[in-house]
C-alpha cells in the first residue's frame, strides 16, 4: 500500500524529526510510516479524501511549524461571549499554559513532555491510521488532562487551538484526556486559523473514560479556506461510562475526522452527533467507528449535512457488534440536503454484527429542500430566502442542541444562522 | 376586493381552470363547491401563488393590484391567507417562533412596528382562545404529530394572527369531527368583519351550517356553472352533483 507518489516528502520529513522526547513511540511510528507511507486514493479508507494529494498540491514546506506569536487578546477574542470556564491554549501544537486558565482543583493539566505516561499511544494506536502514526512520529509536545475521580467539573473546559503556517506548515497537536471514575466533565474545542495560508493540521486526541464517568466533547471546525485537517479522535469507554461527541464542521479546505468510540464493557454508552454545512469547495469526511465489545451497551449516532456550491461530504459509519456484545442497542442515522447540482455526498453505513440478540438500525437520506414546506412558509408571509433559511435551520438545529454550554452553543448557532441566512 | 376575470390555469400542460369569473366584496362570504376534480383546490392554490400552477389566461385583481404579479409572500403580506387543505409538518420549527417571524414580516410590509416578545405573546394568548388552542401545542414543532383537527385549528389560529383581508379556506372541514368543525367555524366567524371577506372551498354542505355563505358557486370542469345563495348548497346536499353536471354538459354541447 506504499502508494505515496512523493514518498520523498515523507522520508525527508521523517529524517528531520527531533527525537529528544517520546523517542520510543516516535521510532515505532516512523518505522511504521516508512513501511506504509501515507494513504493515497487507492486506499479504501481514503478513497474519497486524498489528504496526500491535497498536501502535495497545497503544502510547500512539509515540515513542522514553529509556535507563532500569540497574545492574551487573541485568546480572549476567540472565546465565546459570556464564557466563564477554564481554557487551555495550544499554539501550533505547543501548549501555552501561561495563556491558559486553570482554576478548578478537580483536574490536572501537565505537558506530555513533563512526565512519562503509559497511556499515551495506547488508545490511538499507530497501526490504526497512518496520520496517527505521522503525529506520533513527529509531535513535539501536547497536553495531558486528567480529571479526578468522583469529581464534577462544573464549568466546561475550553480547548483553543491556534494554527498558522510558520516556517513549517505541518501542525501536530496532541491531547491525552483521562477521566477518573464517576467523574463528570464537558470539553469544548475550537480551532482558529490565524491567517489564510495553507497548513496541514494533524491532531490526535486520546480519551480514556473510566467506569461510570460522564464526558461530553463538542468540537467546532471553522478553519480557513486553505486549512487541511486530519483529526484522529480515539476513545476508550469503560463500564457504565457515557461519552458524547458533537462535531460541527463549517469551514476548511479538506477535513478528515476519524472518530472512534470503543465500548469496552457493559453498561456503557457512546453518542456521536455531527453537523456539516459546506459551501465553496470545502470537503469534509467523517469516518466514525463504534465498537461494541460487551453486552448491554448502547450507541447513538446522528450526522446531518447541508451542502451547496461544489462542496463535498463523506460519511462513513462503522458499527461493530462483537459476538460477546448481546443486547446491544446501536442506532445510526445520516441525513443530507444538497442545495446545488455540483455538491456531492458519499454516505456509507457499515455494520458488522456478530451477536444475535441486538437492536441495530441505520439509515441515510439525501434530498433537496421540501418545496411544499417552502410554499407553506411563503404563504404565511416569509420571503423565499428567509423560508429557505428557516427550513435549513430547522433541519440542522437539533444537532446544536447537543452542545450543553450556552455560550458555545450560541457562538455555533450564530455562525450557522449566518451561513444559512436565517434569523430565528 | 377580489376580482377574478376569465382565469385559466393549468398544471404540467393540463388545463384545470377554464375561465373563472368571480367578484368578492368586503364583508362577503363565498362558498365554492363542486365534485372532486372540478378545480376547487386549484383555484385556492392559484390565488395563494403556488408555483406548480401556470396561469395561462385571465386576471386577478386584489384591492386593485394585480395579484398574479406578486410572489406568494407578498400576497400574504397584502392580506391574502390560504388555509391549507393539508397543512405541512415542519420538524424543528416551533409554531411560536415561526409565527413571530411571519407576523413581523407582514407588519413590516404594512408599515407597522414589529411586535416585541411580550406583546406578541399577549396577542397570541388572545387569539388562541378563538380556536381553543393549547399553548403546549404551539411550542412544539409546527404541525408535527398534530391530529387532523389540531392542524386545522392551527391554520385558523395563524389566520387570526396574520389578520388577512381575504381568507381562502381550502377544504378546512375535510376530515373534521363535529366538535372540531364547530371550533374551527367559530374561529372563522369571529374573525369576520365588514372589511374582510372569506372564500370557503368545501366538498360538504355541513360546513355551511356553521359558516353561513352569502353566495354559493358550483365549480365543474374548471368553470363556475351555477351560482346562488345558501339554498343552492342545501339543494346540492339533497340532490348531489349529477343534475349540475347534466345541466353543464347540456349547456356546453
Amino acid at each position: 500500500m506504499a502508494t505515496a507518489i512523493k514518498t520523498d516528502i515523507l522520508n525527508a520529513f521523517l529524517d528531520k524529526i527531533d527525537e529528544s522526547n517520546f523517542s520510543s513511540l516516535k521510532e515505532k511510528a516512523q518505522q511504521r510510516l516508512r513501511e506504509t507511507g501515507l494513504p493515497g486514493i487507492k486506499d479504501e479508507e481514503y478513497k474519497f479524501t486524498s489528504i496526500l494529494r491535497k498536501i502535495e498540491k497545497s503544502i510547500e514546506n512539509f515540515s513542522c511549524a514553529a509556535a507563532s506569536e500569540l497574545s492574551e487578546e487573541d485568546v480572549q477574542e476567540s472565546l465565546p461571549q459570556g464564557f466563564s470556564g477554564d481554557y487551555l491554549v495550544i499554539n501550533n501544537g505547543k501548549p501555552e499554559l501561561n495563556l491558559s486558565k486553570i482554576s478548578s482543583q478537580h483536574y490536572k493539566v501537565t505537558l506530555l513532555s513533563e512526565a512519562e505516561n503509559q497511556t499515551l499511544g495506547s488508545i490511538a494506536k499507530i497501526e490504526k491510521d497512518p496520520f496517527t502514526a505521522l503525529n506520533s512520529a513527529s509531535f513535539a509536545d501536547g497536553l495531558s488532562i486528567s480529571v479526578d475521580k468522583n469529581s464534577k467539573i462544573e464549568q466546561p473546559i475550553f480547548i483553543l487551538l491556534f494554527n498558522k503556517a510558520n516556517q513549517g506548515e505541518v501542525i501536530n497537536s496532541r491531547l491525552l484526556i483521562e477521566i477518573g471514575e464517576n467523574a463528570e466533565v464537558s470539553f469544548l474545542e475550537n480551532t482558529i486559523s490565524l491567517d489564510e495560508r495553507a497548513y496541514f493540521a494533524n491532531q490526535v486526541v486520546e480519551v480514556k473514560a473510566s467506569p461510570n464517568s460522564q464526558t461530553k466533547y463538542a468540537k467546532l471546525q471553522n478553519e480557513s479556506r486553505n486549512a487541511i485537517t486530519v483529526n484522529n479522535f480515539e476513545t476508550d469507554i469503560h463500564r457504565d461510562a457515557v461519552f458524547t461527541s458533537t462535531v460541527i464542521s463549517l469551514n476548511g479546505d479538506m477535513v478528515r475526522n476519524n472518530l472512534s468510540l470503543n465500548l469496552l464493557d457493559s453498561g456503557c454508552e457512546g453518542n456521536m452527533y455531527g453537523l456539516y454545512l459546506l459551501n465553496g469547495k470545502t470537503h469534509v469526511d467523517n469516518h466514525t467507528n463504534v465498537d461494541h465489545t460487551k453486552p448491554h451497551a448502547e450507541s447513538n449516532e446522528l450526522y446531518k449535512g447541508i451542502l451547496t456550491d461544489s462542496s463535498r461530504g463523506v460519511f462513513n459509519g462503522k458499527i461493530f457488534v462483537r459476538q460477546d456484545a448481546q443486547k446491544t442497542n446501536a442506532f445510526q442515522q445520516n441525513n443530507n440536503i444538497l442545495l446545488s447540482e455540483d455538491a456531492t455526498i458519499n454516505t456509507k453505513p457499515q455494520l458488522e454484527i456478530w451477536a444475535d440478540d441486538v437492536k441495530c438500525s441505520h439509515g441515510c437520506t439525501t434530498g433537496q429542500l421540501d418545496e411544499e414546506a417552502l410554499f407553506y412558509l411563503q404563504a404565511r408571509g416569509l420571503g423565499r430566502d428567509q423560508a429557505r433559511g428557516f427550513l435549513l435551520y430547522a433541519f440542522a438545529g437539533e444537532i446544536m442542541e447537543y452542545i450543553s454550554d450556552d455560550s458555545f452553543r450560541q457562538q455555533v448557532i450564530d455562525l450557522v444562522q449566518e451561513r444559512l441566512g436565517s434569523q430565528i | 376586493m377580489l376580482s377574478i376575470k376569465n382565469l385559466h390555469a393549468s398544471i404540467e400542460g393540463t388545463p384545470i381552470l377554464r375561465g373563472i369569473d368571480l367578484e368578492v366584496k368586503a364583508g362577503e362570504v363565498h362558498a365554492i363547491m363542486g365534485p372532486n376534480g372540478s378545480g376547487k383546490s386549484t383555484l385556492a392554490s392559484v390565488l395563494a401563488g403556488r408555483e406548480e400552477y401556470e396561469v395561462t389566461e385571465g386576471e386577478v385583481k386584489f384591492k386593485g393590484k394585480d395579484l398574479l404579479d406578486l410572489a406568494p409572500e407578498d400576497r400574504a403580506r397584502e392580506g391574502v391567507f390560504l388555509a391549507f387543505q393539508y397543512p405541512v409538518e415542519i420538524p424543528g420549527v416551533s409554531t411560536t417562533n415561526f409565527l413571530r417571524t411571519a407576523v413581523n414580516q407582514v407588519r413590516e410590509y404594512r408599515g407597522q412596528d414589529p411586535l416585541d416578545a411580550v406583546k406578541f405573546l399577549s396577542v397570541m394568548k388572545e387569539k388562541m382562545k378563538l380556536v381553543e388552542m393549547d399553548q403546549k401545542l404551539l411550542s412544539r414543532s409546527l404541525n408535527e404529530g398534530f391530529s387532523g383537527g389540531e392542524k386545522k385549528r392551527n391554520e385558523i389560529f395563524q389566520m387570526a394572527m396574520l389578520e388577512p383581508t381575504l381568507a381562502v379556506l381550502d377544504e378546512t372541514d375535510s376530515g373534521l369531527d363535529i366538535d372540531a368543525l364547530r371550533i374551527v367555524s367559530n374561529g372563522v366567524n369571529k374573525l369576520k368583519s365588514p372589511d374582510t371577506a372569506t372564500i370557503v372551498v368545501t366538498h360538504y354542505q355541513r360546513l355551511l351550517d356553521y359558516i353561513v355563505p352569502d353566495y354559493v358557486h358550483v365549480l365543474y370542469n374548471g368553470r363556475i356553472v351555477k351560482s346562488g345563495t345558501k339554498e343552492l348548497a342545501l339543494e346540492l346536499e339533497e340532490k348531489g352533483y349529477d343534475w349540475i353536471k347534466e345541466e353543464a354538459n347540456a349547456a356546453s354541447v
